[in-house]
């Protein structure tokens, strides 16, 4: 499989060559991406239709609209992104140029998934482009009409060395992950980012892993049920379930669990009708093996609503499960799917408790009137990320950082966080070959009085107004001639 | 307290149980009641960073002379190396920590877009949990400390490995530093190879590692098993550009000092010098007066020249001199573990002394034509984790600069990017990932996790979002989406 050297030892020779590195050409590369989701809008959105059974409108909210606001955020930051951040600098330092410079990694390797094949490919892409790197793309096998779309139309408009395309499976993948990147970002499962964190260790690549796990959501006794339901309904059940931040289950007192199933029953007869097979903006499970495991979930369990299944179109209905043990099987795995477990909690300590005693999920969820009671939760478990008194949505704001913690991940991106996950913050000290007589402090022989300077220099006091650059030219003199006399 | 590898928590054994069936690792129990301190939420408060912060500083200044003692006794490191290195730039950290926290910790309010201008969203900096540090030989204390700091700082509870090399350093600070942070929530654990190893098959939510990039390596891959985020502080050849338009002897002291400090022993330390021959005639002798300047005729009788850490060292660096030819220095004591200040001329990239870091008191002089070979040459070989050029044109600083690449850069001096705080401190590629100092440590062992607290009103907004979809909604999207040119996100 000489294939994957190949074209990773091209990206590097174009990296190397320098020509991703100027604003203009990076500039140029994103006004490309734009006309393409622009010119192949209707191909891209068949496409995901075709993986997923996504009707238009959510392949264009979900997937195209997000993308678009990246490349036209990235467009219109990027200068002032790339631009050297200059630092504060200490009394030593004073008379020097001193700036963190924003420079690309190199070779950046981008790994999709198949939930949202296209934004979770590209993306990425538009970051990692962005921060002036060369970007080997790997869309996921599993959306196979996505996957080849984007192996057909990306090489129409981007430089196609430096941005080259990866098709395949697992061999495929694994022989990719022996050859050196300089950043990994993966969208997957834990099990799989432990495999790419291993394949990067050997390389000291460093990793972005957007992972999964349960994304809990909690349901006070004080809040609008109502409001609240037609909110969680609209994301657990969006791309039927298979949302990394869905909210994977509910924990609310069990005098509401019926209210909270009448209306998310009621909302789900007025999002997709009264036969949510025949609604065409109902997705379904990207294929039989995920369509048995979600299957398999629901053994033994009370469905208090839905639960019909049609395995030749892997269509799985909106399912509810109520008074669901902690124990059980759909409690062990991310569900990734549309069945959404209630279960009890007589407040929210309990809430808190049960949340903390598990892996750390992606996002968090809770709904309450009582701004003390989401402090409170937020303040005492750990996620990814929140939204309070709603679902999804701080994934759509560029200027949060996107990303998990422990079990569902680490690092982040979106927005400028994307241009500085693949860009290297190089710290630069510009001094000058004059004032040899501040440096005298340093060098040995050393004395006491040496000693003293020294720590003048650089002790860094409590801040309490600073000095003059006349001052310090001063103290430098100063300083020399006192060591030079004594 | 005496045995290595065991867990000083001052308890026996290992906590029952918590491995469930898995062979007992002695550090299972440690962990887990670190865990437990950990749930306790104990360090959470600001408050109680503060105070562990400020006993940090008390160690500081109550054991200065314990501290230069032990280095001393380790490394014959100089008084003022010492002073300056463990516990100046120690200082300057635990100030800009105890300035800055409630600031750092502050939730970190963000430009919201049209649809979530009625909404509350912000950054929440959460500590990560129970954090391991590993630390290494050549600054004992500094380079355990500030990682330290930022870990104490940013709310975590620490566990501390120190080298195994430094013995006096190692058990200074399984001893003494213990009396001065909570037990509970701060181990230091002493540990050879394999205990490290059987340490590191424990789960952490963060390592901290500063060594060498085989170990670097190592440490990546037992984290990948737990998805532990890392910063990985490693090491390379930092190259040295020095121009023909430039002060001689203010560049050979400056290249002097960072190269002869702790005898070599720096991450940052220059390692070897591109140079035209016309500066090498010019630069040895220049070298030559500087190393006379600050220890003497007899660098083995100045107080201000350390020695190697061990013999195992010692004798790794002995075996580069057969570099080049020896201009300046060579001379050995295998007893004292004293290696001269040396500069090799004339070495060739097939030398030993280019094959691996040198990380001893040997300057390399390897001659290029003009600027334009000596980026090449830099380019050609790993990144390291700093590049200097030395030149009284700053555009050739700059063009060093920008058609190198490394952890970081300074021109026309050595060593000095380290002190400033603003800075961040790290490597790329194999010298290393993650960056810290000043607030980027605090950073560093923060997660920083995006929150948006939404209003339970103006539900009709939301209406766009949801199904039944038909073309009018699809075209209001639409008009909404296409208002956004500029870079706003906009409503859904």
């Amino acid at each position: 499989m000489r294939r994957m050297e190949e074209v990773v030892g091209r990206a590097r020779a174009a990296f190397n060559s320098g020509r991703s590195r100027p604003l203009e050409f990076r500039l140029q590369q994103l006004r490309n991406l734009e006309r393409m989701v622009q010119e192949k809008e209707r191909e891209i959105v068949a496409a995901i239709g075709a993986d997923l059974h996504k009707c238009g409108h959510n392949a264009y909210s979900h997937e195209i609209m997000g993308v678009l606001g990246e490349l036209a955020l990235a467009m219109d930051k990027l200068p002032s992104w790339a631009a050297p951040r200059p630092v504060r600098r200490n009394l030593l330092t004073l008379r020097d140029e001193a700036y963190i410079n924003p420079e690309p990694l190199g070779v950046v390797l981008v790994m999709g998934a198949w939930n949202y094949p296209f934004v979770l490919v590209v993306q990425p892409l538009i970051g990692a482009i962005a921060a002036g790197n060369a970007v080997v793309v790997k869309p996921s096998e599993v959306s196979e009409h996505t996957s080849q779309l984007i192996a057909d139309i990306l090489p129409q408009y981007l430089d196609q060395e430096l941005y080259p395309v990866v098709t395949g499976g697992v061999p495929e993948t694994t022989e990719l992950l022996t050859q050196r990147f300089d950043h990994i970002i993966y969208t997957g499962s834990s099990a799989v980012g432990k495999i790419v964190m291993a394949a990067a260790a050997k390389h000291l690549t460093p990793v972005t892993l957007e992972l999964g796990g349960k994304s809990p959501c909690y349901i006070d006794t004080d809040c609008d049920l109502a409001v609240a339901c037609r909110r969680i309904t609209w994301g657990k059940y969006m791309n039927c379930g298979q949302t990394c931040i869905a909210p994977d289950y509910i924990l609310c007192h069990p005098s509401i669990q019926s209210q909270v199933v009448e209306n998310i029953k009621a909302t789900l007869r007025e999002f997709y009708g009264e036969d949510v097979k025949k609604c065409p903006d109902y997705e379904r499970i990207i294929n039989k093996r995920h369509f048995k495991r979600i299957m398999s979930l629901l053994e033994g369990q009370k469905i208090a609503y839905g639960g019909e299944t049609d395995e030749a179109s892997c269509f799985i209905a909106p399912t509810i499960l109520t008074d669901v043990s902690a124990e059980s099987k759909v409690m062990e795995e991310e569900i990734f799917g549309p069945v959404l477990p209630i279960l009890s909690v007589k407040n929210v300590d309990e809430a808190i408790e049960f949340i903390n005693r598990r892996e750390k999920p992606l996002a968090l969820y809770v709904f309450s009137n009582d701004k003390k009671v989401i402090k409170r939760v937020i303040s005492e478990t750990s996620s990814g990320g929140v939204t309070g008194n709603d679902v999804i949505m701080h994934f759509f704001l560029a200027t949060l950082p996107f990303g998990g913690v422990g079990n569902s991940g680490m690092g982040a991106y979106h927005g400028k966080h994307s241009f500085d996950t693949f860009s290297h913050h190089r710290s630069c000290l510009i001094k000058d070959l004059k004032m040899e007589s501040t440096n005298a402090v340093r060098y040995p022989p050393i004395t006491d009085k040496k000693l003293g300077w020294a720590k003048f220099f650089l002790l860094k006091r409590f801040n309490k107004g600073r000095m003059g650059l006349i001052v310090l030219t001063l103290l430098g003199i100063v300083a020399a001639v006192v060591i030079k006399v004594s | 307290m005496e045995h290595t590898g065991q867990p000083m928590d001052g308890e026996a054994g290992t906590a029952a149980g918590d491995d469930g069936g898995m062979s007992e690792n002695p550090y299972a129990g440690l962990v887990s009641r670190l865990r437990e301190a950990w749930l306790s939420r104990r360090t959470r408060s600001l408050e109680y960073r503060m105070a562990q912060l400020e006993a940090l500083g008390r160690f500081l200044e109550e054991k200065k002379e314990d501290i230069l003692e032990a280095t001393a006794l380790d490394m014959r490191k100089p008084p003022f190396e010492a002073e300056f290195s463990e516990v100046l730039l120690c200082k300057n950290e635990l100030n800009e920590a105890l300035n800055n926290l409630p600031r750092w910790m502050k939730d970190k309010h963000v430009d919201k877009n049209l649809a979530t201008q009625l909404d509350s969203a912000f950054i929440r900096k959460d500590p990560y949990g129970v954090v391991l540090i590993i630390g290494p030989w050549n600054y004992p204390i500094y380079l355990l400390l500030v990682p330290l700091i930022g870990a104490i700082a940013a709310g975590n509870c620490v566990i501390i490995k120190p080298s195994e090399l430094t013995k006096n350093s190692e058990k200074l600070m399984e001893e003494v530093l213990p009396k001065y942070l909570d037990k509970d929530c701060f181990a230091v654990v002493t540990a050879g190879v394999e205990e490290t190893t059987r340490l590191l098959e424990n789960k952490f939510d963060y390592i901290f590692f500063t060594g060498s990039p085989s170990v670097g390596r190592i440490v990546m891959s037992a984290a990948a098993k737990h998805l532990t985020p890392v910063t990985l502080e490693l090491g390379g050849k930092n190259p040295c550009y020095v121009s023909d338009t430039c002060d001689v002897q203010n560049v050979a002291r400056r290249l002097a000092w960072g190269r002869f400090f702790n005898a070599g022993q720096t991450c940052v330390a220059p390692d070897y010098v591109l140079c035209s021959v016309e500066m090498q005639e010019r630069l040895v002798p220049a070298l030559r007066e500087a190393i006379t300047e600050f220890y003497g005729p007899e660098p083995r009788n100045s107080p201000d020249f350390a020695r190697i850490v061990g013999d195992k060292q010692f004798q790794r660096v002995r075996a580069l001199l057969s570099s080049g030819r020896v201009a300046i220095g060579g001379q050995t004591d295998e007893k004292e573990r004293y290696v001269a200040p040396t500069v090799l001329v004339d070495v060739k990239p097939s030398d030993p002394a280019m094959q691996e870091e040198i990380f001893g008191p040997l300057l390399l002089i390897i001659t290029v034509a003009n600027m334009d070979e000596a980026v090449d040459f830099i380019n050609s070989r790993e990144r390291p984790l700093v590049v200097y050029a030395f030149s009284s044109d700053s555009e050739e600083v700059n063009q060093v600069l920008e058609r190198t690449s490394s952890g970081g850069f300074c021109g026309n001096d050595t060593l000095m990017h380290v002190t400033l705080t603003s800075l961040p401190f790290g490597g790329i590629g194999s010298s290393g990932l993650g960056m810290y100092h000043g607030q980027f440590t605090f950073d560093t062992f923060t997660h920083h996790r995006g929150c948006l607290q939404r209003a339970t009103g103006l539900e009709p907004i939301n209406t766009l979002r949801y199904p039944p979809y038909s073309t009018h909604k699809m075209g209001l999207v639409r008009t909404a989406t296409s208002i956004k040119r500029r870079g706003e996100c906009l409503l859904l």
